[in-house]
């Protein structure tokens, strides 16, 4: 049984985490862009987002003042269990959520969509969002906080068989040529693109391929791992760098996940989580152990499988 | 690579604004207030009486909200510092600039030389672009002190208007001049002539189902 004091504390250091500290593959993917940008303002500007990194954790303040809406992904092995079930479960993100706002402190981005009122704490109806997977086996759960931004740089399309690999690489191209410009999708980027599901579903792709994939990941399709390298050199091959200003680098790397969707169609959506890419993650295991970890590892074979029955044995025997 | 550095005031002469050239890296001292929509709504439409003496105390408006608390004291703690868009505030800053006198406009991603011609070079305004985006925690580094913060009540901390205290607050770059040229609208010409772009798209096509309103000119703004 994992106790909730123990999930709320935990919650509260991921807030914290997220919001202060660049994860390290990011970094090192920015650090190797830098190496390459000869456009002279934009390397201007990745030399000031990697002394802004430093300047983030030396003070224990947040890396960039947009510090996004907080979300919570929540993984569960098969025998977790935890102490008051998933309520209270909930009730402890929503605590760590409000909490780490007044304390880091985070900018209380929550609003009503409509009367624009505001808890000053990022918790509201439907804020933070929480989701939910699981796993065979394990008795462990896994946190995961992302405080992706959030006004540009994402897109959706309905696109059809006919549309082929050309379309979407329109698509993909459009997207990055319409936020690029003036840097409104705070590129260089991981690029995170859905194909399939339903809308909504190929949205929450797309999110989940930019926000819970680290950079230098490959999609265990071999045909897909080499879309994402074309795709990934094809946004560095436009011209433009940080800020929309003349350069090579776009694309920190950009990750595909795909989900089975309608004989007719082949919805597609594009994300990009940006230069202060926040997510962290902790395992609390049964015993009480906490292992903190910036990769989410959420696209297990288990989530992508594609059989009726998961049998664990076939999968491993491929 | 080269960049020019220069310190600025905020509330400076017209002599400093006309030195400024685009790309320039700009750090800046003195007084400068946030004001976004709740900040414009609030003073333009709603003719609430602006809670500062613009713009003597202060000419640099600040389009940002930033990751801050009031403590139970009074006091503020303020951590992070960015920008956010600013092409979202045309309908109310020729109104803005006009009440307020202000000559810096400091936000994300600049206006159209449309904006900068009509309304920034008669007011002999510029506009400074935040770096990134955002260098959040070198421009929180920048603030000296929270001065004040006003309409917190009525709008919540993210619309409220707060006036910081800069000390080499930066960096900031030039992104109009006192010809109306926009620094943004110069790389994006650069791009589109570049041909990479045009390269890119060679293998690509138009989508079946079209939309709307939309452009397949790529040498369009989204903004």
């Amino acid at each position: 049984m994992i106790p909730i004091s123990l999930i709320q504390s935990t919650a509260e250091t991921l807030m914290d985490k997220a919001a202060i500290e660049i994860p390290a593959d990011y970094l090192d993917g920015l650090k190797k862009a830098a190496a390459t940008e000869d456009g002279d303002l934009s390397s201007f500007v990745l030399k000031a987002m990697l002394d802004n990194y430093e300047a983030a954790k030396e003070d224990r303040r947040a890396m960039c003042g947009d510090t996004g809406v907080p979300r919570w992904f929540v993984k569960l092995g098969n025998e977790a269990q935890v102490e008051g079930g998933m309520v209270a479960l909930e009730a402890a993100l929503r605590r760590a959520t409000a909490n780490a706002t007044n304390g880091v402190p985070l900018r209380p981005n929550r609003v009503h969509p409509l009367w624009r009122t505001d808890h000053d704490n990022n918790v509201g109806i439907g804020a933070p969002e929480i989701e939910y997977g699981f796993e065979p086996d394990g008795a462990w759960i896994d946190l995961i906080t992302v405080h992706k931004g959030g006004l540009f740089g994402t897109d959706y399309r309905m696109l059809f068989p006919s549309d082929g690999i050309g379309g979407i690489k329109r698509f993909y191209l459009d997207s990055l040529m319409a936020f690029g410009k003036r840097g409104l999708s705070c590129q260089p980027a991981i690029i995170g693109i859905g194909l399939g599901g339903s809308k909504d579903i190929s949205m929450v792709l797309g999110k989940r391929a930019s926000v819970l994939r680290v950079v230098g990941s490959r999609n265990s399709d071999p045909r897909i791992a080499a879309m994402e390298d074309e795709f990934k050199e094809l946004g560095n091959s436009i011209g433009m760098g940080a800020m929309g200003f003349v350069g090579k680098n776009m694309v920190i790397d950009c990750n595909i996940e795909v989900g089975y969707c309608h004989t007719g169609g082949m919805p597609m959506s594009v994300h990009a989580f940006c230069l202060s890419s926040r997510r962290a993650v902790a395992r609390i295991h049964a015993d009480g152990r906490v292992e903190h970890r910036t990769d989410p590892d959420w696209f297990t074979d288990y989530q992508r499988r594609d059989t009726v029955e998961w049998e664990p044995a076939r999968v491993a025997a491929e | 690579m080269s960049v020019r550095e220069i310190r600025l005031s905020t509330t400076p002469s017209d002599e400093d604004i006309a030195k400024l050239r685009l790309g320039d890296v700009v750090y800046l001292d003195g007084l400068m207030y946030t004001a976004r929509e709740g900040v414009y709504m609030r003073a333009l439409e709603d003719k609430a009486n602006i809670p500062m003496e613009l713009p003597s105390q202060s000419a640099a408006n600040f389009h940002c909200s930033p990751a801050a608390r009031i403590n139970a004291d009074g006091s503020f703690e303020m951590g992070a510092v960015t920008a956010t868009a600013s092409f979202r505030f045309r309908k109310w800053l020729p109104e803005w600039m006009e009440k307020s006198g202000a000559k810096l406009i400091v936000g994300k991603g600049g206006m159209s030389s449309e904006d900068y011609r009509s309304y920034f070079v008669p007011n002999g305004a510029v506009y400074l672009s935040t770096v990134g985006y955002g260098t959040g925690a070198l421009l929180g580094r920048g603030v000296e002190t929270v001065e004040a913060v006003h309409w917190n009540e009525e709008l919540g901390l993210a619309q409220a208007m707060w006036v910081i205290r800069c000390n080499r607050m930066g960096p900031f770059i030039v992104a109009s001049d006192l010809n109306g040229d926009c620094l943004f609208e110069r790389e994006n010409a650069k791009i589109a002539e570049s041909g990479l772009m045009q390269a890119a798209y060679a293998d690509t096509k138009p989508a079946v189902l079209k939309r709307y309103g939309e452009s397949d000119d790529r040498t369009d703004e989204v903004i």
